[in-house]
């Protein structure tokens, strides 16, 4: 079972790459691909994540949006 | 399928919609896209945005105005602050803050915002300082480091021939009219996250009247170093922080 | 309160007009010979419910007034010369803004620092620009204590109106001189806050902004052809003038405020000596009355322009008479008052008898 997971606006994306060394994880990387922009995209590598909203927190576009299993009470 | 994925997942992170969905101008990696997400964060989560007027400087952020979902005025080069205090004084129950650069409120904008903590204004100011005049093409900034490479000082600032770097927020700290300074910045997660609690604690303040809340918030400009947006993360530990350490500089005092 | 009759000088008297025209917020710096206005509202404020400041520099003043005129506010600023003209960079900003404010300069004679006496110098300032690009300031130009405190009421709505700041140019002297004035009732001058203010985004709106960047040539243009037809409006509707004898006048003295005061002393003495003289004043500078000297031009040989300058309302003069009539000129400079009898003595000169 997953913990977390983002979802990364491509077109939005500018490829500066700060979420990918913010991640703990090591979960994201540039695509191969390029978008409208000419940008190379942010990606998720592995399925990782825990959703720990780094990324999300560093990322100048807002053009990440982070999910997470919620909390099981014990 | 991508519904798969999320099943079962709740949204933990997502943009504000105090944040407008025009793509921002701002090069790759540059910290103002932080600081304008993590304000209108705080506008939103506080439920202030009817209450809020902000004013945008001219510099890079010149264009802050189309991506914050707030009523905004756009003031000439240095005076956001007098704008934000002609604002303030007819709107006195609203949230007011200005947003500058470096060289917009350090350099030709040094008078007026000096005046304004000095009158204990009751706004918030944010002032970016990347070192650098990023929207003219990367000239000397009133904060830029000695030694620092720009465009108008090609062998290096030489603080002997054109000043030393102006650590404005530290001259600000000490007028009784300011309230609460602070020292920010944007290059990593656990800083943006204390970033966001300051602009918070600002905007509470407002209701309290007591005076200026003044945050600087060390950022960075690729461009205008000359860098990828990941190596300005270094610079900036390595050479912003150590001539702009983080921290308040001056703490609320309870009276 | 009800209409009352005080003696004030002329400074005092837009002071208070300005608090009974309803002025929410007022921001300047001191300077001679204007400073009783900011006095004056600072005495005034705690009593009376607005806004005064005392702002670090005429500078930090006029961006006080945009910010507070762009969230609405009945708002304004007064100076002088030197004080004007720090402020040109604003004035540019508020015109290109749209924001409605008074501005008051009480001239001084100059350039530089100059003197602190009365002067007309800065009437291309005031009328052509002042500060960069195509815009224009509404210029009312009083000429008793009464019209300093009647063209408050008169500024603030023309500001209203047209979305346009609107500037008194007045001088050292009318600022100083005391005369009865009768200042009309508190309130009677209605304010609504404009929809386009930024008050606070409502729910129910778009956010309101207030910028003067439009990076796009074709969209600032048409911001330019928007404003240049704000001004084709405010030319065919809003244009004032005061004629005295016009009608059989053989010469017509030409010259505002202070200057037409001094006229009307040096059109006595014409009179007196058996030459037709008539005075043309103009009371709005822009939009200048142009249409009324073109007339005038029909019936008149003459024109004198008078001037506390070396001659600048001149050139519009020559433009309103378009080459009909000889247009001549007299004046001092640099704070000195034209004497009558010398304006008598060039008419003589002019007119050729006696």
């Amino acid at each position: 079972m997953i913990k977390g997971t983002v979802k990364i606006a491509s077109e939005i994306c500018k490829g500066c790459e700060l979420c990918i060394v913010a991640c703990p994880q090591d979960s994201l990387q540039l695509s191969r691909e390029i978008n409208l922009r000419g940008y190379r995209y942010a990606e998720l590598k592995d399925d990782n994540c825990t959703g720990c909203i780094n990324c999300a927190l560093v990322c100048p576009d807002s053009a990440i949006t982070v999910y997470r299993m919620p909390k099981k009470s014990k | 399928m991508e519904e798969n994925v999320l099943e079962g997942l709740e949204c933990v992170y997502v943009k504000p919609d105090t944040l407008t969905d025009k793509y921002q101008h701002y090069c790759p990696g540059c910290g103002h896209g932080v600081v304008h997400k993590v304000l209108m964060e705080v506008i939103e989560e506080l439920g202030i945005q009817d209450k809020t007027i902000g004013v945008a400087p001219v510099g890079c952020s010149v264009f802050a105005y189309n991506y914050m979902n707030v009523d905004m005025q756009e003031a000439a080069h240095g005076r956001a602050s007098a704008v934000a205090t002609g604002v303030k004084r007819v709107l006195p129950d609203k949230y007011v803050y200005s947003y500058q650069g470096d060289g917009d409120l350090a350099a030709i904008g040094t008078g007026e915002t000096i005046h304004t903590v000095n009158r204990g204004e009751n706004i918030l100011m944010i002032f970016i300082n990347n070192g650098i005049y990023g929207m003219t093409g990367g000239q000397m900034a009133p904060t830029s480091l000695p030694g620092q490479v720009t465009s108008t000082t090609p062998y290096g600032r030489d603080p002997k021939k054109i000043g030393y770097p102006l650590k404005i927020t530290d001259l600000l700290a000490n007028l009784p009219g300011a309230y609460y300074v602070t020292r920010q910045a944007v290059h990593t997660p656990n800083a943006v996250r204390k970033l966001k609690k300051a602009i918070k604690n600002s905007f509470e303040y407002q209701l309290l009247d007591r005076g200026t809340c003044f945050i600087e918030v060390v950022s960075n400009c690729p461009s205008g170093w000359k860098m990828t947006p990941v190596d300005t993360i270094k610079y900036l530990e390595e050479e912003m922080l150590p001539q702009y350490p983080l921290g308040d500089l001056k703490v609320p005092q309870n009276n | 309160m009800t209409k009352e009759i005080r003696l004030m000088k002329g400074n005092e008297a837009l002071a208070e007009a300005s608090i009974r025209a309803g002025l929410q917020a007022y921001f300047g710096y001191p300077i001679t010979p204007q400073s009783e206005v900011l006095e004056y509202f600072a005495e005034q404020a705690p009593k009376r419910g607005f806004t005064v400041l005392q702002a670090e520099s005429e500078v930090a003043s006029i961006n006080m007034v945009f910010g507070a005129a762009g969230a609405g506010a009945r708002v304004m600023t007064s100076s002088s010369s030197p004080g004007i003209s720090l402020m040109q960079e604003g004035l540019s900003y508020i015109a290109a803004g749209e924001l409605p404010c008074l501005i008051v300069n009480v001239n001084r004679g100059g350039p530089g620092l100059g003197t602190i006496q009365p002067g007309q110098g800065d009437y291309f300032q005031s009328t052509k620009g002042g500060g960069h690009g195509d815009y224009h300031l509404i210029v009312l130009a009083p000429s008793s204590v009464q019209e300093m405190a009647d063209f408050v009421f008169e500024g603030f709505k023309l500001a209203e109106k047209y979305r346009n700041p609107v500037m008194i140019l007045t001088d050292g002297a009318l600022g100083q001189m005391m005369e009865k004035v009768e200042l009309p009732p508190e309130g009677s001058l209605p304010y609504v806050r404009p929809e386009w203010a930024t008050t606070g985004k409502a729910a129910t709106r778009e956010r309101n902004i207030v910028t003067t960047l439009f990076i796009e040539p074709e969209v600032m243009e048409q911001v330019n052809i928007k404003l240049q037809k704000k001004y084709t409006e405010i030319c065919e509707k809003e244009v004032r003038y005061e004629t005295i004898n016009c009608e059989d006048a053989e010469i017509v003295l030409c010259a505002y405020g202070l200057s037409a005061r001094i006229s009307q002393k040096a059109m006595d003495l014409a009179r007196e000596g058996g030459i037709k003289a008539g005075i043309f004043r103009p009371i709005t500078l822009y939009p200048y009355p142009y249409e009324i000297l073109n007339k005038l031009a029909e019936t008149a040989d003459h024109f004198l322009d008078v001037e506390m300058n070396a001659g600048q309302m001149i050139e519009d003069v020559r433009l309103g008479v378009n080459g009909k009539k000889p247009v001549h000129f007299t004046g001092r400079m640099g704070g000195m008052i034209p004497d009558p009898e010398v304006i008598y003595q060039e008419i003589v000169k002019i007119v050729g008898k006696k």
